[in-house]
């Protein structure tokens, strides 16, 4: 049995059509994913995020505790709503997960993991720890709501009271505002401005009702994954996964190498392999003709390298086949794709693709 | 529900046929196949002038959420290919059985056709594979 989010019937009734995503119900498209994606980047989009896992880290040693588990330092959080974007590491590196943490105010910490690692997240955050002042809870009550878009503050400044709303207007990326129950943060995984709303389940429907009567359209998983293609960020389980290092994703930059003395885990295996550099590396890819790049087309450069497409699909703002690949590092090609027998260029970029709506490569 | 118009043919790899009186097949994907690939981004037609055998892949249609193969219902001679499809695929979602053909094919042998599902067998088909 599949379990489902407090708004699952407003996805059947907005028409969703439904998919098992790591074991929940979630609307993969509402009729059209690419006009779902359009959406988002001229509008705002409103998205069911509430799969994703909410878990509370408090109590006296919950910063030691995290500056000890994560490879960015929470030490670096240091105004109540701060929060940032980091990796969870395995002692060789590699990515356990990636996640947000919220600083909620002193010794009170909120990560969202993704919902497919959910439970092996907790029973690591649980190993780690032990014997320590803490406390961890999963806030499985909670549902989670994102509006994306240009449109996005309008909407959700429409579907709040003038108190909320008051404080939208001045929270900045990565910042997110504590009210009662629900945390309103100006996050998102779509290149766009948006928030992401963590709030009871019981109070999800009618946000959702206001956003959308503000006119936020319903957006499935879809539209999320090709958004955030296009965004150029890291999917768990096909850009990254535990064999994997940041150092290998792109991701050198969610970890914190000062101050030196802090010790995560993780650290030493990462110190080892950025003194002798990495072997592979995350870049771009456009497909320069017709056809659609997905996950796990082999790549092959002129020069006999070999590499692998880790996320592909189709740019609804660039018209033509993007994706995330690794490849050996040094080999800048030109490379080319094994699709379906048919070895076809592809060019070499720096994601993002699409950032607020602007296409970010010719 | 989908549609599935009563004067097609229909295989079991979702393609629907037309006779027309020429002695030619329009050849598309239907309703439930368009639906459950999702938003077509690129169609890939055959040559025209080239044979096909029945079942043979010929065509590819590549949507947001995969790449699909289209097999000939029947075997026979392309004769023409949807020319629309290259700039605008979509028409494969909007109307798949009229604007969005793919292909017409000069069929073999007209018997062949006997073989394919009509409406009633296809309707039956996908909610078999529905279940399943």
């Amino acid at each position: 049995m599949l379990q489902r989010t407090p708004l699952h019937d407003r996805h059947q009734a907005a028409g969703a059509k439904l998919v098992d995503f790591a074991g929940w119900e979630m609307p993969l498209n509402y009729g059209s994913q690419i006009r779902e994606h359009e959406q988002v980047r001229r509008a705002a989009g409103v998205f069911d995020v509430s799969h994703m896992g909410v878990v509370d880290v408090s109590g006296p040693g919950a910063l030691a505790y995290l500056r000890y588990v994560l490879a960015n330092d929470a030490g670096r959080l240091k105004e109540p709503g701060q929060a940032f974007y980091t990796c969870m590491l395995n002692h060789d590196g590699g990515v356990l997960d990636d996640l947000i943490v919220y600083y909620l105010s002193e010794g009170r910490y909120r990560i969202v993991v993704n919902a497919a690692r959910r439970e092996a997240d907790l029973a690591w955050l649980r190993e780690q720890a032990g014997g320590q002042d803490l406390r961890i809870r999963e806030r499985s009550e909670m549902a989670m709501i994102a509006v994306q878009g240009p449109q996005a503050e309008a909407c959700l400044g429409q579907a709040v009271d003038a108190r909320l709303e008051n404080r939208l207007a001045g929270l900045k990326p990565f910042r997110a505002a504590e009210t009662g129950d629900w945390l309103v943060a100006r996050t998102g995984y779509t290149g766009e401005d948006g928030f992401e709303i963590i709030l009871p389940g019981r109070s999800a429907p009618d946000l959702w009702d206001h956003l959308t009567d503000a006119g936020a359209v319903p957006c499935g998983l879809g539209a999320r994954d090709s958004l955030r293609l296009e965004a150029g960020l890291c999917l768990y389980g096909q850009d990254m996964d535990s064999a994997t290092t940041p150092l290998e994703a792109a991701l050198s930059w969610t970890v914190a190498w000062k101050p030196e003395d802090r010790d995560f885990i993780g650290r030493a295996a990462l110190e080892g392999q950025r003194a002798e550099g990495p072997a592979r590396r995350l870049v771009g890819l456009v497909l320069e003709g017709r056809g659609v790049l997905r996950h796990g087309q082999a790549l092959h450069s002129d020069n006999g390298g070999e590499g692998e497409v880790t996320s592909g699909g189709y740019s609804p703002v660039l018209e033509r086949s993007i994706a995330l690949a690794r490849i050996p590092v040094g080999d800048d090609g030109p490379w080319s794709v094994d699709m379906r027998g048919r070895a076809l260029a592809v060019r070499l970029v720096r994601p993002p693709f699409v950032r607020n709506g602007q296409a970010f490569i010719d | 529900m989908s549609n599935v118009p009563s004067d097609l043919k229909y295989a079991s790899s979702h393609e629907w046929v037309r006779q027309e009186d020429d002695g030619t097949v329009t050849v598309g994907i239907s309703d439930h196949a368009q639906d459950s690939l999702g938003d077509l981004v690129f169609v890939e037609t055959p040559e025209i002038d080239g044979t096909v055998e029945a079942g043979e892949a010929c065509a590819v249609v590549e949507s947001v959420k995969a790449a699909s193969d289209v097999y000939a219902p029947v075997a026979g001679t392309i004769v023409d290919t949807n020319s629309q499809l290259q700039d605008a695929p979509e028409l494969v979602n909007t109307d798949p059985y009229g604007e969005g053909w793919i292909m017409r094919i000069r069929v073999d042998d007209p018997d062949a056709l006997e073989e394919l599902m009509d409406a009633d067998d296809y309707e039956h088909f996908i909610a078999e594979e529905d279940e399943g």
